[in-house]
């Protein structure tokens, strides 16, 4: 089935190699960081998870957002995402590598990273964070594997596949809210010591996730002949809306919490992040953008008319996933940090090596799916012709 | 009550590592486990500074130094690298929103001695995913080095700041290297360790012995006659974010 993946347009070739060319500055940019240490990056003794830790959360959102289209179908029995559950599937493959990746890039001595199975520590959320990570993998890939085979040889797919994707199911779900404990569980950083945590998690992964998966449907209609149809399309959005609308309840949960209770421990970080503390207004016009971006994604998305315009649709899907990623992908964790457990305001930014090695990542990410998708199309395109 | 259920889960850890790693894995890593040693038995280590004394000799880094030098910690010269075992903050920042307005000069600017408080409840070996840093049976916060994969996890953990990380290469910033210590490698996180390697030779931590004025006292809180619990049941003492329930072992005279 695989081979499928190594004949393609010219268009495609070009895309690949374009990918390869950052996959190759990410390797050579890691080896300066392996060889340099973790000093290269923007992190600090303060500040001393960054970038590539937030990617990391970003992305366990996005693989677990598979869910989405392999709920409705496999147990709502919702036909229209037959298409496209493949589709999720495989997303959440690469994404579930990044993220794998992103923890890898992070460690001090990524050759010891074998120690945390040699000495698994249940004590530890990085222990069950690595297992669940592990275990969805396996999961999709064995689901998307069947699945496509069976497609292909045009047989039912074997009755033990449905309870593995039943499984999938909670699976997803339990990744996302083991990363959420990975943070929501510690004294020392009242930022993220919230319940509200794993829920917003959740929701942001569930509109973030969805609202790109809505971009890519819409991007292979482009370039390849594959139609998803509008219908699921449009189900798609409405999922985005409701988790985006239940994202932005539980950002305003903490917002009053946060302030309107005054505790200096949590209300400080908020200031940070929307208004700047001491001197220090590095994320201010980001979560102001991401902020706005909400906004105009909500009108977009709650207003029928606007939704059902696919044009429109394209431009709320984007805005979900920017304001999220924003949000995720640099505004939360570091702002655990910021301030410190002493009261300093310290300062975090990423380096170039940071945004070689992060760009990299994601350029892998977009392979895997690249490649992935274009075996699932192939396969649905003999099918046609044959 | 908390106590009873870190201890339970500590023990199904080790149930589930022993389980999980086999006798063979543990064969072979079996000088990874001699590291681990579990200290003195039925005693619990705790030191005690008496601010007031202190503050007699000003601009004293004599602790300072004694330490970093014994352990071999290196000095990077910039804030954002930098590598500390024990060092002085303003009252404001060890005893953060502990501030009143109005409150004597000596203690407003007068720095406070801080160090890893070899927490009775460490925050920071719960969530190790290795085991890299872990409980002794005397209290001590131990880390091996040869262990930890720089994660870091430990250092979100610590509500205390104690923890640094090896973020370049430190062997090349010691300034005066002490043969009898180990050095670490780049990746890894170190902190202070009450000096097990000093307490293992009846010697008393680096620190207590530089001090010229005796303002560090350091004893087994497990024996009642020893001078840090006579004093302690004398003075009243505070220590740093005590809501937390860490139980940091560290105490203070202010
Ligand atoms: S002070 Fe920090 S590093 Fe030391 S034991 Fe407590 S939590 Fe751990
Ligand atoms: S940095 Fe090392 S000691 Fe700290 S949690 Fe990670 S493995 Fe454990």
């Amino acid at each position: 089935m695989l081979e499928q993946a190594f004949s393609g347009s010219k268009k495609y070739w070009t895309w690949l190699i374009i990918l390869l060319v950052i996959i190759g500055c990410g390797v050579l940019a890691f080896l300066y960081q392996f060889y340099q240490g973790l000093g290269v990056t923007g992190m600090s003794r303060d500040v001393t998870w960054g970038f590539y830790i937030a990617q990391f959360t970003f992305l366990v959102g996005v693989a677990a957002s598979a869910v989405m289209v392999v709920l409705p179908y496999y147990v709502h029995h919702y036909k229209d995402f037959g298409k496209i559950t493949i589709l999720g599937e495989f997303l959440a493959i690469g994404a579930v590598i990044m993220c794998m990746l992103f923890i890898f890039v992070d460690m001090g001595q990524p050759l010891r990273v074998v120690n945390i199975f040699l000495y698994p520590s249940p004590n530890s959320l990085m222990f069950w964070d690595s297992m669940s990570l592990g275990g969805y993998l396996v999961l999709n890939v064995i689901i998307s594997r069947y699945t496509l085979d069976c497609e292909k040889k045009g047989i039912a797919p074997p009755k033990w596949l449905k309870p593995v994707v039943i499984l999938s199911i909670p699976w997803a779900v339990s990744i996302h809210t083991v990363t959420a404990f990975l943070y929501q569980g510690l004294a020392a950083r009242p930022f993220w010591l919230s319940a509200v945590m794993a829920p917003r998690f959740l929701a942001t992964a569930f509109s973030a996730g969805p609202a790109l998966l809505i971009l890519l449907c819409l991007l292979l209609r482009k370039i390849t002949k594959f139609d998803v149809g509008s219908e699921p399309i449009q189900k798609l959005a409405i999922i985005t809306t409701y988790a985006m609308l239940l994202n932005i309840f539980f950002l305003l949960m903490e917002i009053f919490t946060g302030l309107y209770s005054g505790l200096p421990d949590h209300a400080r970080h908020f200031q940070f992040l929307y208004f700047g503390l001491d001197g220090n207004y590095r994320l201010v016009p980001w979560m102001w953008i991401s902020t706005i971006l909400a906004i105009v994604s909500l009108i977009l998305l709650l207003v029928p008319k606007y939704r059902k315009n696919e044009k429109l649709l394209i431009v709320a899907a984007f805005t979900v996933f920017l304001s999220i990623w924003i949000d995720k992908g640099l505004g939360m964790v570091v702002t655990g940090f910021i301030p410190s457990p002493l009261g300093y305001v310290p300062d975090y930014w990423p380096t170039w090596v940071e945004a070689t090695i992060s760009l990299a990542i994601y350029a892998l990410g977009l392979l895997i799916v690249t490649v992935l998708y274009k075996v699932a199309l192939s396969v649905r395109r003999m099918l046609k012709t044959v | 009550m908390s106590i009873d259920r870190r201890q339970f889960l500590l023990i199904t850890a080790g149930v589930a590592a022993a389980g999980l790693a086999g006798k063979q894995t543990l064969s072979v890593f079996a000088e990874n486990q001699a590291r681990k040693s579990d200290g003195f038995a039925g005693k619990r280590w705790a030191m005690l500074i008496d601010l007031k004394k202190c503050h007699e000799n000003e601009g004293c880094t004599k602790c300072i130094d004694a330490c970093h030098l014994t352990h071999n910690v290196p000095h990077f010269g910039n804030k954002k690298d930098e590598i500390k075992w024990i060092w002085k903050e303003k009252f404001e920042h060890a005893f953060v929103e502990q501030e009143n307005y109005f409150v004597p000069e000596q203690v407003k600017q007068k720095p406070v001695l801080l160090f890893c408080n070899h927490c009775s409840n460490p925050p920071c070996v719960s969530v190790c995913p290795t085991q890299a840093t872990w409980k002794r049976k005397d209290g001590i916060v131990m880390m091996d080095w040869h262990r930890c994969v720089g994660c870091r996890y430990c250092m979100a953990a610590c509500p205390y700041g104690s923890r640094s990380f090896n973020w370049r290469e430190p062997r090349t910033h010691i300034k005066q290297l002490n043969p009898d210590f180990p050095t670490r490698t780049k990746g890894v996180v170190e902190k202070c360790t009450f000096c097990d390697e000093r307490l293992a030779r009846g010697l008393k931590p680096a620190c207590v012995e530089s001090c010229p004025v005796k303002a560090m006292v350091f004893g087994d809180l497990e024996n009642p006659n020893s001078e840090i619990r006579k004093m302690l049941g004398e003075t009243f003492t505070m220590r740093r974010k005590p809501e937390l329930g860490t139980q940091p072992e560290i105490y203070y005279i202010i």
